[in-house]
């Protein structure tokens, strides 16, 4: 059976059912097994290299945007540009943005965006996930059908945004929300979750008067945490990183989120409408530093993407798995 | 996929034959239907309703000749394949559709392998805690915006980036990677690479940890070394997962993506970054020529469409399960 089809049934997907995957080894249990032969040290010393690598390009540009945007303008100019030694911590940039104007502007605008959106995208889905876990309820498949279509059909740029600017959404910040409001991948993640849980689970609750609803609010829910909040981390950062449909759709920049203010204000190289009042903080320096303020402006759109991955980083394995085989 | 119930049920087998009518079924399972109908309705919404609008590929559309978009739709004038023919009769078009072709082949080529690799590194560490780290460093990329992997490309490798700042002050000619339109495929993929290879890691991964530790001890036992486990184990295991991801990846080859092209569009220029995405937003969108942007965007939906069903079909010859089966 392929993993579409097990997905289609509710099942959780094994990649091979004759052999489930092996439990997890203990931290710091001697793992090595006594048939296979000792590393060699050029195959370690490889290893460690392009790994070491990996991880620096990673790390190193987000060091060094960090550290640009708490550098003074001495320090700038001293280094031609990036900096990358860090010689002291002058916040001036970041105070110079959150004193109004455009990028605090934006700032909301995403905030508003990514947190509204989220709990429409969160509610609309698990309900919807519910209402089709139901392996003999009324219409499931045809319904389901339905969800899973979308995945070969593309409906095209120029007919979406025909319907998207016809409902009326120009210039409104559900048109950043609603088109994108569902992911059907997501669904048949939680979907797969709700499934899994017991049927005499649900059974004994509808014996004891529980109605769907109190089904999915007082024994799925609570069982299914984890792939909720991993789902919930995949809609917060798709709301947070739009960038294109506010390109699409809104014209109004007050209205821009903050994605598209780091694409006019970094890449595009206009200068945003920043309130332009010096920063008067005793010890701080009166204008900061341009590039500063830029590298604040990134250090800021990645933060919450910073912030939330640890939290849920640890339920990936568990809870992406399930639908990222799905692709 | 229509379903008579007793297909349904083939499987589970509780209900088997004696179904309750349909009426009562409905009184018993209305509130699964109306948790389900507003996702649904989105869907009918903003997926359906457009792929139904895609007949203004064959009409001269006009948004002003009626009082709201559903009016403009029913007056417009049928003009059959007059979009196609001005589609396809553009350079520009053609253009596009090469550049996008060449992208998808080129990050098969580079890109599709990597994931593939960083897997079966990863999962030879032996220490949980560093593989948890370096796992964590790679996947966190995935979660940043197109926005956000061009500006951290362009502080490092643009012209006033730190690269080009360290060549000025060792006396050499300073060179923008970032606008240099011979180069920029290179460019695109390494972005690719950066933002996603490990995030494309984790499904491997999954893949690997399933493979029965039993068969490498057996093979260790007859004498097979590590190269050999690995071309007659590993990779065979993870058989199946290339090819779902191969055949995903090839319905797709019309779309590479649209953010990270329309943000460098202009610093590369249309030769070099034009896609069949950025085509329909430049050409039709822009100056609202909107009957031959949705005739692009149907050839697009279209040619994806054949494109994933016989690449399933063909992963089926082979013996690959693909992505549905039948």
């Amino acid at each position: 059976m392929s993993i579409a089809t097990q997905l289609i049934r509710g099942r959780r997907p094994k990649l091979d059912p004759a052999n489930p995957p092996p439990r997890r080894r203990r931290r710091g249990a001697p793992a090595r097994p006594v048939w296979e032969e000792p590393p060699s040290p050029i195959g370690q010393g490889l290893k460690g290299v392009v790994l070491t690598a990996m991880v620096l390009a990673v790390l190193f540009p987000m060091w060094t945007v960090l550290v640009t945007s708490l550098a003074s303008r001495e320090t700038i100019n001293a280094t031609g540009g990036m900096v990358v030694v860090p010689r002291e911590i002058d916040l001036s940039a970041y105070v110079n943005i959150f004193s109004g104007g455009q990028i605090s502007r934006a700032v909301w605008v995403s905030t508003l965006v990514t947190v509204v959106g989220t709990t429409v995208s969160l509610v609309l889905t698990v309900l919807a996930a519910y209402g089709m876990s139901r392996r003999d309820s009324v219409a499931h498949r045809p319904l389901l059908f339905l969800f899973l279509l979308t995945f070969l059909i593309y409906p095209g740029m120029v007919p979406s945004y025909l319907v998207v600017t016809g409902l009326g959404l120009k210039n409104s910040l559900w048109a950043l929300i609603l088109p994108t409001a569902i992911s059907v991948f997501n669904l048949v993640v939680i979907r797969a979750f709700f499934m899994n849980v017991p049927g005499e689970l649900v059974d004994a609750a509808r014996i004891d008067g529980a109605g769907e609803f109190r089904i999915l609010w007082q024994i799925m829910l609570p069982l299914s945490r984890a792939v909720i909040a991993v789902v919930g981390l995949f809609y917060a950062v798709g709301y947070w990183n739009a960038y294109f449909n506010s390109v699409l759709y809104i014209d109004d920049n007050d209205k821009w989120p903050i994605q598209r203010v780091l694409q006019s204000y970094i890449l595009a190289g206009q200068s945003p409408s920043v309130t332009g009042a010096p920063v008067n903080i005793p010890g701080v320096t009166a204008y900061p530093p341009t590039l500063a303020v830029k590298m604040a402006v990134v250090v800021i759109t990645v933060l919450p993407a910073i912030i939330i991955f640890p939290f849920v980083q640890r339920h990936f394995t568990k809870g992406v798995i399930t639908g990222a085989v799905k692709g | 996929m229509t379903s008579t119930d007793t297909s349904v049920t083939a499987g589970s087998g509780d209900h088997r034959g004696r179904r309750p009518p349909l009426r009562a079924r409905l009184r018993r399972d209305w509130p699964l239907l109306a948790m389900a109908a507003p996702a649904a309705l989105l869907l009918v919404v903003f997926h359906y309703l457009p792929t139904v609008g895609n007949v203004i590929a064959f009409q001269d559309y006009n948004p002003w000749v009626g009082d709201n978009a559903f009016e403009a739709f029913i007056y417009s004038e049928w003009i059959g394949f007059g979009n196609f023919e001005t589609l396809f009769r553009d350079p520009a078009f053609w253009d596009a559709v090469r550049n996008t072709l060449t992208i998808t082949a080129f990050q098969l080529v580079f890109f599709f392998p990597l994931p593939i690799l960083l897997a079966i590194l990863l999962h030879s560490i032996l220490s949980g805690r560093i593989r948890g780290i370096i796992q964590s460093v790679v996947y966190l990329p995935h979660f940043f915006s197109w926005v956000l992997v061009v500006t951290f490309f362009m502080q490092m490798l643009g012209g006033a980036g730190l690269l080009a700042q360290r060549m000025r002050e060792a006396g050499l000619q300073p060179m923008s990677i970032m606008s240099n339109p011979d180069t920029f495929i290179v460019l695109v993929t390494a972005e690719s690479v950066w933002k996603d290879v490990g995030w494309g890691a984790i499904i491997f991964l999954a893949a690997l940890s399933a493979i029965d530790q039993n068969l490498y001890e057996a093979a260790a036992a007859d004498g097979a070394g590590r190269w050999r486990r690995l071309w007659h184990i590993t990779l065979p295991g993870l058989r199946p997962v290339i090819v779902l991801l191969l055949i995903l990846r090839l319905g797709d080859a019309l779309s590479v993506g649209f953010e990270q092209f329309i943000l460098q569009r202009e610093a590369v220029g249309r030769q070099a970054a034009e896609v069949l995405d950025t085509y329909v937003y430049y050409q039709a969108i822009i100056p609202q020529q909107w009957g031959m942007g949705a005739a692009a965007g149907l050839f697009k939906g279209v040619i994806g469409l054949v494109l994933i069903i016989a690449a399933n079909k063909f992963a089926h010859r082979i013996g690959e399960q693909g992505v549905y089966s039948r």
